[in-house]
């Protein structure tokens, strides 16, 4: 079954298509773009390049798989609204995996910290031991991790390497596609209902109203 | 008429999560889910609550505008979205969703200006708009008069507010008499019970030198200055405030600075279509106003009916309609949400 990963929740900006079936995942082509501000820019154009790549069209997905977070807002919904609408518009089901799982699941045996950026001088993080996820996600400053593992993987964890105080692994920095779709394809091929893509805030939202018409960006970029 | 293109119309620029669905000028589905119940305590629109609040409602109101207009997504000719200008975070889910929408359905894609989609709306009440027109948007962010030459792709800014929005100034004058937000409707219906004549406050830029620097600009926030001494003053004094009398002369004020503003615009430039547009011209007094005056100088005035002057993606899918009945050429996939897209660019095919 053909099958689209998109990935939002990091600055990288993610789109995989795959083969899934029996045998497992088989990734036919992938699109990383690391640029924090442009996951509206990026994802759209990365879905329609792996598809070309693959020379295959949009009409032959059986699923797509999105990986829900925990990520800045802005950025997470990105991923999250493209692959509601996709799968709408195709009549396929959706189905959302833990971002950091897409990290975890991809670092190898052991136990494993993923961090990644979460702005505001936090990380979010979660363990792992053998790829399966022991504890998290959750939202914290760096220091106030229980860093417990033999490494760290993720942006996070290469940006406060030293805050953290445990080896740091380079690779996988973001969130890896294929291994996204994989953590879903147990559900795509049992068929499982198509899941509403829950994003993972795990932060309330700052309540300050917009500010008024003269500082409002619409109202500034009106000409005089 | 089958041959009218079909089109869908996402808005998601401030708290409405709107989609529409027009054949030609006729108005097929005009979905909305608001956020503005939970945005009402906080005394405004909260960003990041409307942004979640429009994610969530997506695919929900997609599907009712689908239902009500009885077409699938594999009949429409494009999918128009407002691209700019509004909240950068509410935007950009409308605009992610436009192009997984158009890309799934292998649609062409149309990034729209939301004040240009403010002033198509019209054409599924009044049908084709004559041109040139000059437009009056007053809404919540924008108060603003436009030359539009060619709804297409030629608009042309005249003057905008130099401070609040005239429906930013009903939401805090409604504040300063313990009226609800958003502070229009209940205005409106309070000054229905006042005299407007009765308190004389003050017309912003319009003094001689005013008319000079600022002809076709607005300023309300002297206005509601003046409001907030004037409730104070009687505060203090120990009397109630009449608050009919209060909204009523407010809103005179309001709507004779509007209304003589537009007139002029239209005497100057030589045009004889007015249309108002944005929430605010919602507003009775507004409406009566301005049709009023207007008639006067043999100028016709359009505002569509109040459902339609509020955000909505009808409006945004009625710009679409005529953009491809136009041949403007769409927009990339890669467009961006633009928070502060200028009122000049109609549509993203402009930078094309
Ligand atoms: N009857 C009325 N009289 C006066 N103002 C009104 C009336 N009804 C609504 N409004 C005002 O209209 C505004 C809402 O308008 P609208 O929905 O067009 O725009 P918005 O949400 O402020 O966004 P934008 O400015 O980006 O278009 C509010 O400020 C509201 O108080
Ligand atoms: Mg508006």
């Amino acid at each position: 079954m053909l099958v689209l990963g998109v990935d939002t929740a990091t600055a990288a900006v993610t789109a995989v298509l795959a083969e899934v079936d029996a045998d497992g995942v088989r990734e036919l082509a992938s699109a990383v773009t690391v640029d924090g501000r442009a996951h509206g820019e990026r994802l759209a154009p990365s879905v329609a390049e792996v598809l070309t790549r693959a020379g295959r069209t949009v009409g032959e997905l059986s699923a797509v798989v999105a990986g829900t977070g925990p990520g800045p807002f802005t950025g997470l919904r990105v991923g999250l609204v493209t692959a509601t609408a996709m799968a709408q518009a195709l009549g396929v089901p959706t189905y959302g995996v833990c971002s950091l799982d897409a990290l975890g699941a991809a670092a190898g045996p052991g136990r494993v910290l993923v961090a990644t950026d979460a702005r505001r001088r936090e990380v979010y993080w979660a363990r792992y031991v053998d790829g399966v996820r022991t504890d998290g996600p959750a939202v914290a400053k760096p220091a106030d991790v229980h860093v417990d593992a033999e490494r760290a993987v993720g942006d996070g964890a290469g940006k406060y390497a030293e805050v953290l105080g445990v080896r740091i692994v380079p690779e996988p920095r973001y969130p890896v596609g294929a291994v996204l779709v994989g953590l879903a394809a147990e559900r795509i091929l049992a068929g499982a209902p198509g899941e509403v893509l829950e994003p993972r805030y795990l932060r309330r939202p700052d309540v300050t109203p917009a500010a008024p018409a003269a500082t409002r960006p619409a109202a500034a970029g009106t000409p005089r | 008429m089958t041959d009218e293109p079909l089109v869908l119309g996402i808005e998601t620029s401030c708290d409405e999560t709107g989609i529409g669905v027009v054949r030609g000028t006729t108005l097929l589905a005009d979905a909305v889910a608001s956020s503005m119940a939970e945005h009402a305590k906080f005394g405004g629109v909260v960003p990041e609550v409307a942004s979640r609040a429009h994610l969530e409602a997506m695919a929900g109101t997609m599907r009712q505008a689908l239902d009500t207009a009885g077409v699938r997504l594999s009949d429409v000719d494009a999918v128009a979205v407002t691209a700019g200008p509004g909240l950068a975070g509410a935007l950009l889910v409308g605009v992610a969703a436009a192009k997984a929408y158009a890309l799934a359905a292998g649609k062409p894609l149309y990034g729209v200006n939301h004040l240009s989609a403010h002033v198509a709306v019209d054409t599924l009440e009044h049908g084709p708009l004559p041109e040139p027109a000059i437009a009056m948007l007053v809404s919540g962010g924008h108060s603003s008069l436009l030359m539009v030459e060619d709804l297409a792709g030629r608009v042309e800014p005249l003057g905008a507010t130099i401070d609040d929005a005239a429906g930013e100034a009903f939401d805090k004058v409604a504040r300063l008499l313990g009226l609800p937000f958003p502070g229009g409707p209940p205005i409106d219906r309070a000054a229905r019970d006042g005299d407007p004549v009765s308190i004389d406050f003050p017309r912003g830029l319009t003094g001689p030198r005013d008319l000079v620097r600022h002809r076709f600009d607005f300023s309300f926030s002297g206005l509601k200055t003046a409001v907030a001494r004037w409730v104070e003053a009687r505060e203090r004094t120990g009397e109630p405030v009449p608050v009919a009398d209060v909204a009523a002369s407010f809103q005179e004020a309001v709507c004779d600075v509007l209304s003589r503003k537009a007139i002029d615009a239209c005497r100057t430039r030589g045009v004889d279509t007015l249309l108002v547009g944005g929430g605010v011209a919602a507003n009775s007094r507004l409406r009566a106003m301005v049709t009023e005056r207007a008639a006067a100088y043999g100028i016709t005035v359009r505002i569509p009916r109040p459902k339609l002057c509020t955000d909505n993606g009808a409006m945004v899918a009625a710009l679409g309609s005529h953009l491809v009945a136009a041949a403007v050429p769409p927009s990339t996939l890669d467009i961006p949400a633009d928070s502060a897209l200028p009122v000049t660019t109609v549509s993203l095919a402009d930078r094309l």
